[in-house]
């Protein structure tokens, strides 16, 4: 039985930016034609590095910005026939950074009410209440409502940030590399956090993020972006045991765990990244694969089902090696 | 020091300590009182104030009144007959009090510094906060409006506007309100372009906050410390200019005891009773001096807060 | 001993703020030798920072640096003045700085720079110059180097910036490199190249390697020895193995249960944690640092200053009262059903 609580058809972000002074403007596809589906409670992960698209694409799902091409719908209604205050209480963002998410001239209280504030909540005088509650439940002393947020510290910030999402009951959380800026003893923290919110008020999470061993711990499914495009997407325990696309499987083994007997390994990725503005031809991954093939840089990869996943690369799509079409 | 992790229900309460730090406002309070100069130029602005306010109550003698017999008498300190306690700054060629003329004055100075920055505040910060947050074609047109105004020489366009429509006070402070915008408009651009990338904005666009909500809740607050340094910065402008204008015989007009009036008039006597020229011009001094240091002793005393 | 790059006893960095003093630093003690790998690992405010501003006496102007030993192969640094030290920085001491857009002078090509970096502390043409700078960036896997050196900053991508800053650090040849977060702000896989660029030229030149960091993996797979810092003091010290396989100190214990491991670390569990926050340096006290926030602490915990000792090991030492055993034996690794 699906329960698809937010997806996204050929979604495109383009930007026109400036190639030079006298060269007029390109086209930059920050996000080029990505599709997913999220089920509720759920938790998927957008794992890529920087430049790939995945924190468009995060704006693009929380309808801080319109898609180019492409729709993005929620339980059925695309996002943009969705009222503004509508949409603000079924999805909700938490920030990279603690320090830029919270404003500084206003308290903790404030901050964390201000979505009650704004969605006209009826009874102002249960608001305060309300806020202190959601506090427990993120584990900050309710006592910190007049606090302001440079008295407190980097864990208690993003309590707070995560305190002003939830305080709405939204049924999507999109967060943004949540525990990236975190000591490492307050990561795990807010990891445990987020898990025990999860079942508690039955949420769904989108987590980006980078760090390839929190999303291993906390993720049910993983989707790869490269330049802008879903490369792999599977199971979890699949992606990390099974990685097919070669990109994944680099990725996978720049994971640096913590054991001192293994050196740094060699993912023999050579070239730097490519710009997103020139993209490589054919499979734009094609100049740092490792597995390439001769007519990786003629054709894109078409999309190969692969399990309850699937994977864009040739070397799993039996016809491309014999001159078909391909887009 | 207590740290306690006490489980309720499925979440522990963990570090309900918090960082060692005074919040925002404490942070200013104590660094005002500690700031020579912000506490300075305070003290003289304030006193300034008084002296306006209560001018009726502390001036001895009506600055309009014209005695012909008492004309041109020193100031006390001068080593003359005719200098007097009863006329401390001395008198005039008309014979009015100077000591007088100079509260009076006082008045006149400030209204115009105040009402000129307040105009010319509101019109900048609207212009520059709604190229910041807009950007593109709005940052445009505002753009293109500042560079037309900047290329506007201030002090012809003042004398031409006034020599048309005649100078009375408030057009005085009017043309001022409606050319001297544009330090306003550049720096609260800058400022909100900075804010306006920061995550509490996006926080506050995902929460569904309306655009005003977000200009005026989320922005404001974190720009509203350039904006006061810019206050004082313009409104210090806004009082020499009009000292200038009158000077020039286009700003307020006589009897009124506008101090670059005072200067003007005073101008023919500046060999012999230099007084004439030197009182106005040294209390002209004075008030531009503390507006500026309170200014800088603002923008110090609200540097941006450093992460922990 | 010719192969002790950097002596360093007692260093301690205390700092006037509005409520008192800030002892950032307190007291202590590493080495380095040619060839080896320290790392520092420790979370934001232990002070490892501030220690390797500490030896390059780059702190900032209100901080007092103070130590009982400072030396750089055998040269005493804790009397050398501002113009001695500007000539070992860059120079016999080399330093790698985390954002290298800001430690890269936008306005000046590469080539400029790294040419430079070399003529400052060496009476050499700039020819000379210039082909060391060619050898280098080749050195660091950039190709086209002759081409790049009329670039400026802002053209490369963090990976390559930071390869340039490794090369133009090793422009005079350093037996020493200070490396503060050098890979934080990259991302993962370019992370990995540099490591790697960092250990292959440790070896071909020679030099002692400090990298500070936070993060465990990195140090576990790059360190000869590992120094953990915690609250401005060095809890536990030791080499890789002894640190990761076998620690002694709760911390040290309580950061890597909190790590997770792909394969090895429990989903269905909530991940180890640390309880509580770091506590105020400022002014005195008598305790252990760790002992509010400690699993195993007892009453003597907190009556006052702790050294550190050996544990069973050579070279293993560590900050605590307990027995050397306690965080191994109960150690709370989980290993995957």
């Amino acid at each position: 039985m699906s329960d698809t609580v937010i997806s996204a058809r050929d979604v495109t972000r383009t930007f026109m930016i400036s190639a030079g002074a006298f060269r007029g403007k390109k086209p930059l596809h920050a996000v080029n034609g990505v599709s997913l589906e999220v089920q509720r409670g759920e938790v998927l992960a957008l794992v890529g590095e920087s430049g790939c698209g995945k924190t468009t694409l995060a704006k693009m799902l929380l309808g801080l910005l319109p898609t180019t091409e492409g729709t993005i719908e929620f339980g059925g209604t695309p996002v943009a026939d969705i009222e503004r205050l509508k949409l603000a209480s079924l999805v909700q963002p938490i920030f990279q950074d603690p320090y830029s998410s919270l404003n500084p001239r206003k308290s903790i209280g404030s901050i964390i009410t201000l979505p009650l504030k704004v969605q006209k909540d009826p009874d102002p005088s249960t608001w305060r209440k309300r806020a202190e509650e959601m506090m427990e439940l993120v584990g900050l002393a309710p006592r910190l409502f007049e606090n302001f947020p440079n008295q407190l510290s980097g864990g208690q910030r993003q309590r707070v940030a995560i305190a002003r999402a939830l305080i709405n009951r939204p049924e999507v959380v999109i967060c943004d590399e949540p525990t990236s800026a975190l000591d490492v003893s307050v990561q795990s923290q807010i990891l445990n956090l987020l898990n025990d919110l999860r079942t508690e008020l039955n949420l769904t999470y989108i987590v980006i993020s980078h760090n390839l061993a929190v999303v291993e711990h906390i993720a049910t499914r993983v989707a790869v972006m490269y330049l802008g495009r879903i490369v792999e997407q599977k199971d979890t325990e699949r992606l990390f045991n099974e990685p097919e696309h070669p990109y994944t499987k680099a990725l996978l083994q720049s994971v640096l765990t913590p054991d001192p007997s293994l050196d740094v390994p060699d993912t023999h990725l050579g070239a730097a990244y490519p710009n997103p503005v020139d993209p490589p031809s054919g499979c734009t991954f094609h100049p740092r694969c490792v597995n390439v093939m001769e007519h990786c840089s003629l054709a894109a990869p078409r999309t190969i089902n692969s399990g309850d996943g699937f994977v864009e690369c040739h070397l799993y799509d039996e016809d491309s090696g014999r001159g078909r079409a391909v887009s | 020091m207590g740290d306690t992790v006490q489980k309720t229900d499925s979440v522990p309460v963990i570090a309900d300590r918090t960082v060692d730090e005074p919040s925002p406002a404490e942070r200013a309070r104590k660094r005002m009182f500690g700031h020579f100069g912000f506490m300075f130029g305070a003290i003289v602005l304030l006193t300034i104030f008084a002296i306006a306010f209560l001018a009726p109550l502390i001036s001895p003698h009506d600055p309009l009144d014209q005695q012909l017999a008492r004309k041109l008498i020193p100031p006390v300190w001068h080593d003359s007959p005719k200098a007097s306690w009863e006329f401390p700054l001395g008198t005039d060629q008309f014979g009015r009090d100077y000591l007088s003329r100079l509260i009076y004055g006082s008045q006149i100075s400030l209204l115009i510094g105040f009402a000129a920055m307040l105009i010319s505040g509101v019109i900048g910060t609207a212009l520059g906060v709604a190229a910041g947050y807009f950007g593109g074609r709005v940052d445009m047109v505002v753009n293109f409006i500042i560079t037309t105004r900047l290329s506007l020489p201030v002090v012809l366009v003042a004398l031409a506007v006034v020599s048309l429509v005649g100078n009375s006070l408030w057009i005085v402070i009017w043309v001022l309100g409606l050319l001297i915008w544009d330090r306003f408009a550049v720096v609260m651009r800058s400022t909100t372009q900075q804010v306006r990338n920061l995550d509490y904005v996006a926080a506050a666009q995902a929460i569904g906050c309306s655009t005003p909500r977000i200009i005026f809740a989320e922005i404001m607050p974190n720009i509203v410390n350039n904006l006061i340094v810019v206050a004082t910065i313009e409104m210090a402008h806004a009082i020499i200019l009009e000292a200038a204008l009158s000077f020039l015989g286009l700003g307020v007009q006589p009897p009124a005891p506008s101090w670059g009036l005072m200067i003007a008039e005073g101008k023919n006597h500046m060999l012999f009773d230099p007084w004439l020229v030197g009182i106005p011009g040294t209390a002209l001094f004075i008030l531009i001096l503390s507006i500026n240091l309170l200014g800088d002793g603002i923008r110090d005393v609200t540097a941006p807060e450093n992460r922990n | 001993m010719s192969d002790r790059i950097l002596e360093v006893e007692n260093l301690t960095v205390d700092i006037p703020v509005g409520g008192g003093m800030l002892h950032a630093v307190q007291g202590i003690s590493f080495h380095v030798d040619r060839g080896e790998t320290l790392c520092i690992v420790g979370e934001s405010g232990c002070g490892k920072s501030l220690t390797s501003l500490a030896v390059m006496d780059l702190l900032p102007k209100k901080a007092i640096r103070g130590a009982d030993k400072l030396a750089l192969a055998g040269e005493d640094m804790l009397g050398a003045g501002e113009r001695r030290m500007s000539d070992i920085r860059g120079n016999t001491m080399g330093m790698i700085f985390q954002e290298p857009m800001t430690s890269l002078n936008p306005a000046y090509t590469i080539g400029n720079q790294m040419e430079e970096a070399l003529k400052r502390h060496r009476n050499v043409s700039t020819r000379e110059a210039r082909d060391r700078a060619i050898y280098l960036l080749e050195k660091v896997g950039i190709t086209a180097a002759e081409s790049r050196l009329s670039q400026y900053p802002h053209q490369l991508s963090g990976g390559l910036r930071q390869r340039v800053m490794i090369a133009m650090t090793l422009m005079c040849g350093p037996n020493l490199i200070i490396a503060d977060e050098p890979t934080t702000a990259l991302d993962v896989t370019i992370q990995a190249q540099i490591l790697l660029l960092l250990a292959e030229l440790q070896r071909e030149f020679e030099m002692g390697l400090i990298l500070i960091t936070h993060d465990l993996g990195v140090v576990a797979r790059i360190a000869d020895r590992v120094a953990v810092m915690y609250a401005g003091q060095i809890v536990e010290e030791g080499t890789a193995d002894q640190v990761f396989n076998r620690p002694t100190h709760p911390y040290t214990q309580g950061l890597l249960d909190c790590i997770p491991i792909p394969g090895k670390t429990d989903r269905s569990k909530p991940l180890g944690s640390i309880p509580g926050i770091v506590p105020s340096l400022v002014g005195r006290f008598n305790a252990c640092h760790f002992a509010e926030r400690c699993t195993y602490g007892t009453a003597e915990c907190t009556e006052g200053n702790i050294d550190m000792r050996d544990a069973a090991e050579d070279g293993h030492r560590y900050r605590c009262l307990l027995d050397p055993e306690t965080c191994n034996k109960n150690a709370v690794r989980e290993e995957v059903v």
